[in-house]
């Protein structure tokens, strides 16, 4: 494209960047508007129900309207937030960021880049092939591979519409921590013997071929919607059955039955929450309602983090699939590591809160 | 004749990918053959990190996500 043409084509994409830089203004000061009036919402709602608002169904429902959409609007906009500051990351970006970082300030890059590259489980053992070979330090790759699945958008914006924002932003910094030491620990004990052969064969000279696709900053608003949409369609409906059963719980059942069992009290929940959670096998959205039960029912915050770390971060599904590049031997350090460290998380978790 | 590959382990993006080629194809009446590669070591060995990635003609053009529909049309006219 010749500069006379370019020069030609900015005047009208820069008011149609500010037409859509407006329409996001007016959006978020609606958000906000509806945000702030939902227990107003809620009331209004259950008051045309022929309940009593006093009852057991009454309390429920009130709950039940006020949490479901409180929770989507807070997940669409972390979503939404997420999917813009996406676009600016990717995963052949981050390892060119990686390659050849010492470790130390190579795990701390790996694990924040982890929260902000997108990631897909699916890819995840290309992605580790692709680190490794590209001069990527084993430990380094792990931080970014513990870090992606564990701290992601659905995860922080769950925690910060179910329980709040400060768990949310403590369970970030744990997550982060967390994926930090693990890798640098995997890292310290040079492992990188124990992959399996034709991986450590591989070795891919001058990847920087790929064209980065010129996006323009409306392109990136579209792809954040996109995400929401993805992912809202993806997770609705595990949040209806968590808020639901969230709801039950608020209504019917008294607040201590679960307390002598899963809580803070009890120091042996939270290896029995990790060990629990490992052969499960679901994504953030899928445990919310065991999460949003659990703590219904007066299990200890830790506890039930530990829980949730461990479905997300430790999973068998997703050991056979890595179990296509790592020896059986470094899989077991690289549980070993992380089930410490989720214990660790736990724990402290339920000393702070 | 375009030679495509997508690059995949076959998820449902990398089935995606291949039809909007296909149709893309199509629609401008390209000849293309289209292949899976599904190799991890192969995947690898083309630079993706994330797939589904997508070589034409033994360059890589893309990788992580769905390309925009334009873009593939591009790539195939190019």
């Amino acid at each position: 494209m010749s500069t006379q043409t370019e020069t030609f084509a900015q005047p009208p994409h820069a008011r149609q960047t500010a037409l859509w830089l407006a329409g996001l203004a007016a959006f978020l000061a609606a958000w906000w508007g509806i945000y702030t009036h939902l227990i107003a919402f809620s009331e209004w709602l259950v008051s045309l129900l022929p309940v009593k608002r006093e009852s057991h169904l009454g309390d429920a429902l009130a709950f039940f309207f006020y949490d479901t959409p409180k929770v989507l609007m807070l997940l669409a906009l972390v979503v939404f937030g997420m999917g813009v500051i996406r676009t600016y990351f990717s995963p052949e970006r981050t390892r060119a960021l990686l390659s050849g970082k010492r470790e130390g300030v190579g795990n701390v890059m790996a694990a924040g880049l982890g929260v902000l590259t997108p990631f897909c489980s699916c890819s995840a053992v290309p992605l580790f092939i692709g680190f490794v070979s590209a001069g990527v330090p084993l430990g380094v790759t792990f931080s970014f591979l513990i870090a992606a699945p564990m701290v992601n958008e659905v995860a922080l914006g769950l925690l910060f519409g179910l329980v709040g924002w400060k768990v949310a932003v403590t369970y970030l910094a744990f997550g982060l921590s967390l994926a930090v030491v693990a890798g640098w620990v995997i890292g310290r004990l040079k492992l990188e013997d124990w992959l399996e052969d034709w991986v450590k064969e591989i070795s891919i000279e001058g990847t920087a071929g790929l064209p980065e696709e010129r996006l323009t900053f409306i392109d990136r608003l579209k792809l954040g919607i996109d995400a929401v949409h993805e992912i809202v369609a993806k997770v609705w409906l595990w949040i209806l059955l968590g808020i639901g059963m969230g709801a039950a719980i608020h209504g019917f059942v008294p607040e201590d039955l679960m307390v002598r069992i899963m809580g803070a009290d009890a120091w042996w929940s939270v290896p029995a929450a990790v060990l629990l959670g490992v052969p499960m096998y679901t994504n953030a959205a899928g445990v919310i309602p065991i999460v949003e039960a659990l703590l219904g029912k007066g299990a200890a915050l830790g506890t039930t983090l530990a829980f949730m770390m461990s479905v997300i971060a430790l999973s068998l599904p997703e050991m056979i699939i890595l179990r296509k590049v790592l020896t059986l031997k470094l899989i077991g350090v690289f549980i070993a590591v992380v089930a410490s460290g989720i214990l660790a998380v736990g724990f402290l978790f339920n000393l702070i809160f | 004749m375009k030679h495509v590959k997508v690059l995949g382990p076959g998820c449902k993006r990398c089935d995606a990918l291949v039809t909007m080629v296909k149709e893309a194809a199509n629609e401008y009446g390209i000849e293309v053959s289209v292949e899976k590669i599904t190799d991890y070591a192969e995947i690898a060995k083309a630079g993706v990190a994330s797939t589904p990635g997508l070589v034409i003609d033994g360059k890589l053009v893309h990788a992580g996500g769905l390309p925009k529909p334009d873009s593939i049309s591009a790539w195939l006219a190019a």
